[in-house]
């Protein structure tokens, strides 16, 4: 093709060209999401936070006031607890709202009929979903450390800190985009039980998982919840004296469960999208 | 001039079922027309909307709006048609106002735009006193209003309206009509689904008659209805006399000079298509029906409607 054969590109400026775009879509639809969370801004912080604080404070300082646990654990315990926060907020972001908007509400039709591909809108719904974890992880790290009245600092950890809570949060969204488009509305209380409870707790996030070196069989299925890497990784990044897997392994871990429930998340949108 | 919707040869078989819900559907519309899908529950049209509103995959045919190809272009064709469904789709984590300005914002629309068109389209449709309500507190008939100003918001050129009127209460519903003819004169050219005939008769320019997925006529109403043996029909009530049944009493009157045909329609009365003035018939008839010891509780005369149509058409009622 030699350029004399390009068409002249359309003015820009015409206003019936400019508005539908894919872009300009997407922007939209984040900003109806971010503008509902600022909305409903006190409800999100309690349902992020609430929890996690409960448990820092029974584990890490109730029960060092008698003297079970020493004062390192909750050095220890404040980095699992974020990454727990920001992945669990990930999660939840992307799974409760999607299971009620394709059921009762169909909330999420008109999104479905803007101008841009099918897939953009969950790739929104992800995207929402990290950024809402960060801010959770964001807002756990100064409330966390008045609970313990100090909080473990590494400043060359950063760059890993903030690697590892972004690929984080977006594996708990991908898990919480394939959960919310599999599961129906009617079993929303089985996630919780059999799936968000299990999550939890094998994802190393109240234990090093090289302290499990004696209970093989539990290391053995902590290591394939994705949320470990994660707690592994944050735990280097901020308490890197405490043995850790190494951090490239978590992140690598991350990304590829991230694409792989992302993909899975997506087909199943698609599936619920378009009947 | 290009069509408003082409539809062709369209067939959806949702997975799991072994019937078509849709089964070979072509149509056309043109622009500016008010056109009617009837049909009984599950005759397709929701499906046949779903197909041409890029929300339901065709298993196969094809299907136009504005020209675009609602198949494989799915995400152009979005900008040229707005549907309002027949659930309520509202975002409730939204008011009424706001679900019309994000609306305008995913097609584009700048925020100035979209402040000043949501305000005049909460006042063209009666809202603009509970704009700001909660979308919850909204009645079936504010909510049904609102999506169709929501459809308005991007400037569509076609409007799929899904049943429209149903569950809406008589002043609703002349409302609801009075707005789509407006949608029309400004050039909007309208797509509505209805198992109600005096709905689609009085608001269509054309109405097709869909079951089964399949279109079973296609004209004006008054064509419809034209079509159809005589202008008169005579439905009479009767219980059939011992050792009796409904089919032979038909045999028997149709045999009355006057009367073309007549069938029993199921659990209804006995309809007979007349070519004469009922008048004029009506007394030999109740002599046969007499003469078999049938008794007649009610008999009601009229001109032929789309409902006759339609019972002519399947060889049953409506609902
Ligand atoms: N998502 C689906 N999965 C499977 N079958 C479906 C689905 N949606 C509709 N059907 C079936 O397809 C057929 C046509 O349904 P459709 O909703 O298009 O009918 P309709 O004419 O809109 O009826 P109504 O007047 O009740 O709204 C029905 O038999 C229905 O059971
Ligand atoms: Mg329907």
């Amino acid at each position: 093709m030699t350029v004399l054969d390009t068409p002249t590109p359309t003015p820009t400026s015409s206003p019936a060209d400019a508005r539908p775009s894919a872009a300009r879509a997407f922007r939209a639809i984040l900003w109806r999401d971010i503008f509902v969370t600022g909305k409903e801004f006190w409800v999100f912080l309690a349902q992020v936070a609430l929890q996690p604080l409960f448990m820092l404070f029974v584990f890490a300082k109730v029960l060092n006031a008698g003297g079970y646990v020493t004062d390192s654990y909750a050095h220890l315990l404040l980095p699992g607890i974020v990454a727990l926060t920001a992945f669990l907020t990930a999660l939840q972001t992307v799974s409760f709202p999607l299971i009620m908007e394709f059921s009762f509400t169909r909330e999420i039709e008109d999104r479905l009929l803007a101008p841009l591909p099918t897939y953009l809108v969950a790739v929104e719904k992800l995207l929402l979903a990290v950024i809402r974890a960060l801010a959770s992880a964001v807002v756990m790290f100064p409330i966390g450390a008045l609970v313990l009245g100090s909080a473990p600092w590494h400043s060359d950890g950063v760059p890993l800190l903030i690697a590892s809570l972004v690929l984080g949060s977006w594996v708990g969204a991908g898990i919480g985009l394939t959960l919310g488009t599999m599961v129906p509305p009617s079993k929303i209380s089985v996630i919780f039980a059999v799936i968000l409870t299990p999550l939890m707790f094998t994802g190393a996030t109240q234990y090093p998982w090289q302290s499990l070196d004696s209970m093989r069989w539990f290391q053995v299925v902590t290591a394939l919840n994705p949320l470990t890497y994660l707690s592994e990784a944050v735990r280097a990044a901020v308490v890197p004296e405490i043995p850790h897997i190494a951090p490239w392994i978590c992140l690598v871990v991350l990304v590829l469960s991230g694409a792989i429930f992302t993909g899975v998340g997506i087909k199943g949108f698609m599936r619920r999208a378009l009947t | 001039m290009t069509p408003a919707v082409e539809v062709h040869d369209l067939v959806k078989r949702y997975p799991k079922r072994d019937v078509n819900a849709v089964d070979g559907l072509s149509f056309t519309v043109q622009p500016g027309e008010i056109f009617g899908l009837l049909g009984p529950n599950g005759a397709g049209k929701s499906t046949t909307i779903g197909v041409l509103t890029t929300r339901v995959r065709a298993t196969s045919g094809e299907a136009r709006v504005a020209g675009m190809d609602v198949v494989r272009n799915a995400v152009a064709a979005r900008t040229l048609f707005a549907v309002v469904p027949q659930q309520t789709n509202l975002d409730r984590s939204l008011t009424p106002r706001q679900n019309l300005a994000f609306h305008a914002a995913y097609h584009g629309f700048s925020r100035t735009d979209r402040n000043a068109k949501a305000a005049a389209m909460l006042d063209e449709f009666g809202l603009a006193d509970q704009a700001d309500d909660k979308v919850d507190w909204y009645s079936g008939g504010m909510a049904q209003r609102l999506m169709i100003a929501r459809a308005m918001m991007h400037e569509p050129k076609v409007l799929f309206l899904d049943e429209p009127t149903t569950g809406l209460d008589p002043q609703s519903r002349l409302f609801m009509w009075e707005r789509v003819r407006d949608l029309r004169s400004r050039g909007v050219t309208v797509v509505l689904t209805t198992h109600d005939m005096d709905e689609a008769a009085e608001m269509a320019d054309r109405v097709g008659i869909v079951d089964h997925g399949k279109l079973l006529a296609l004209d004006t109403p008054e064509g419809l209805t034209r079509g159809l043996a005589g202008h008169s029909v005579l439905d009479l009530s009767v219980t059939a006399g011992d050792g009796d049944d409904p089919e032979k009493l038909v045999a028997a009157l149709t045999d009355v000079a006057g009367v073309e045909r007549g069938e029993a329609v199921a659990g209804g009365p006995i309809r007979l298509y007349l070519t004469a003035d009922p008048a004029t018939v009506l007394a030999p008839v109740i002599a046969v029906l007499g003469g078999r010891s049938a008794t007649l509780t009610n008999v009601h005369m009229g001109a032929a409607s789309l409902e006759d149509v339609f019972i002519d058409l399947t060889g049953r009622g409506l609902r």
